[in-house]
């Protein structure tokens, strides 16, 4: 009886230590204690779809879009880069890119290299105005 | 219909209008017949029905002039900078003079748009391709800038870009270590409108330059090469470009 009580006591502890592990980062990330990117988001709210697919999936959306855009010809706007840059620009800098800039700044916090503005404007089209 | 409407109807086009009406859909005012049979719902690929091409009248081709270069300078962004010899060249003026009867013509070359390109031919990658409609571009997303094509094209169309590029124009992506040529106004054509060449030369009131679609009979520019004689630059070499001369 008395050596039961031990041997589940121990494994609480256990279990305890072992999600306090897991919890870790996502406490620390709530708190105050793990840098975050500051971006600036001129427009909140919904995009061409909700928060969490555009985090996980506009990598695919954008590759999908491209390849039929350059070889089909197919220039419909929701999935289009084009149309990123337009609605997330910021207000102050006018592009995308930057330190707070919508996609460098979050690209830069995951040390991920964002290709494509070696070639694609950052920049919405001037004529269609500052902010369109 | 009211009376004005019915100018230039056509037979293809009476019937694209019946058949719009009885699918229910209403005509916007002011669209011309002729834009209906050539329009493409944004959606939907480019079809190889379509053949774009370009007719160039030589004869009405001013010495000189280069409104066209320009457009296609501001249009697709092709900045100086500073180094002539390596700069990207989409289309330029080549002066001709026939040495024994001294007649002098001047035009505009760009990428021909060949029908079998040899650039599509020597790209190692795939990233020079001919779109269905047959206009040749280079995907950038895959060019290695290896410069093959460069070497195969028999026209000098093809440039590689040497300096890295900012301020693009949005719908003329381009950048540094690639390959590009003249796209037609790809861009321009997927909207129903004209090459940014085309538009400035109409406007100046030059016409020389006429943009359409070689397989469609209604279109002026199938119209005139039915008419009038035209040639291909280097036809021997047999690659069939969509880019015609007249007066040449
Ligand atoms: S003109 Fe040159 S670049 Fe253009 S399609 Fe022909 S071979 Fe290719
Ligand atoms: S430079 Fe680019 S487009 Fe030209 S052959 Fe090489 S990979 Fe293909």
């Amino acid at each position: 009886m008395k050596r039961k009580g031990i041997g589940a006591l121990i494994s609480q502890i256990a279990r305890a230590i072992c999600l306090l592990a897991l919890l870790l980062p996502v406490l620390a990330f709530a708190s105050d204690r793990v840098p975050k990117p500051v971006i600036d988001i001129d427009k909140a709210g919904k995009c061409v779809e909700d928060t969490a697919t555009m985090r996980r999936e506009h990598p695919d959306m954008l590759k999908h879009q491209r390849d039929s855009t350059m070889h089909e010809g197919i220039r419909t706007t929701k999935y289009s880069l084009k149309a990123c840059v337009a609605c997330h620009a910021s207000k102050t800098s006018g592009s995308v890119l930057g330190e707070k800039g919508f996609c460098q700044s979050c690209h830069a916090y995951a040390s991920v290299t964002i290709d494509c503005f070696r070639c694609h404007s950052s920049k919405p089209k001037r004529t269609s105005g500052v902010t369109p | 219909m009211s009376a004005d409407a019915n100018d230039g109807i056509s037979r293809r086009g009476f019937l694209a209008i019946s058949a719009a009406t009885l699918g229910g859909v209403m005509l916007a005012p002011g669209i011309r017949l002729i834009e209906i049979a050539g329009a493409r719902a944004p959606a939907t690929g480019v079809s190889k029905q379509v053949r774009w091409g370009l007719l160039i009248d030589t004869n009405k081709c001013t010495p000189g002039c280069d409104d066209c270069v320009k457009a296609c300078a501001t249009e697709n962004g092709l900045k100086d900078t500073g180094h002539p010899r390596t700069d990207p060249q989409w289309i330029r003026k080549v002066e001709l003079k026939d040495m024994r009867t001294g007649r002098a013509s001047s035009v505009p070359v760009m990428c021909q748009h060949c029908e079998h390109p040899p650039c599509v031919d020597v790209c190692p990658t795939g990233a020079s391709f001919k779109r269905a409609d047959g206009i040749v571009l280079v995907d950038r997303h895959i060019c290695i800038g290896c410069r093959y094509c460069i070497m195969a094209c028999p026209y000098k169309a093809r440039s590689i870009v040497f300096e890295a590029i900012t301020d693009q124009n949005p719908d003329v992506p381009r950048g540094n270590g690639c390959a590009e040529g003249c796209t037609l106004c790809v861009h321009r054509v997927d909207r129903d409108e004209q090459p940014a060449c085309v538009e400035a030369c109409t406007k100046a009131g030059h016409n020389a330059m006429t943009f359409g679609d070689l397989n469609d009979p209604q279109s002026e520019i199938a119209q005139r090469v039915a008419k009038y004689a035209s040639t291909q630059i280097r036809a021997d070499l047999k690659l069939n470009p969509g880019v015609r001369y007249q007066g040449l």
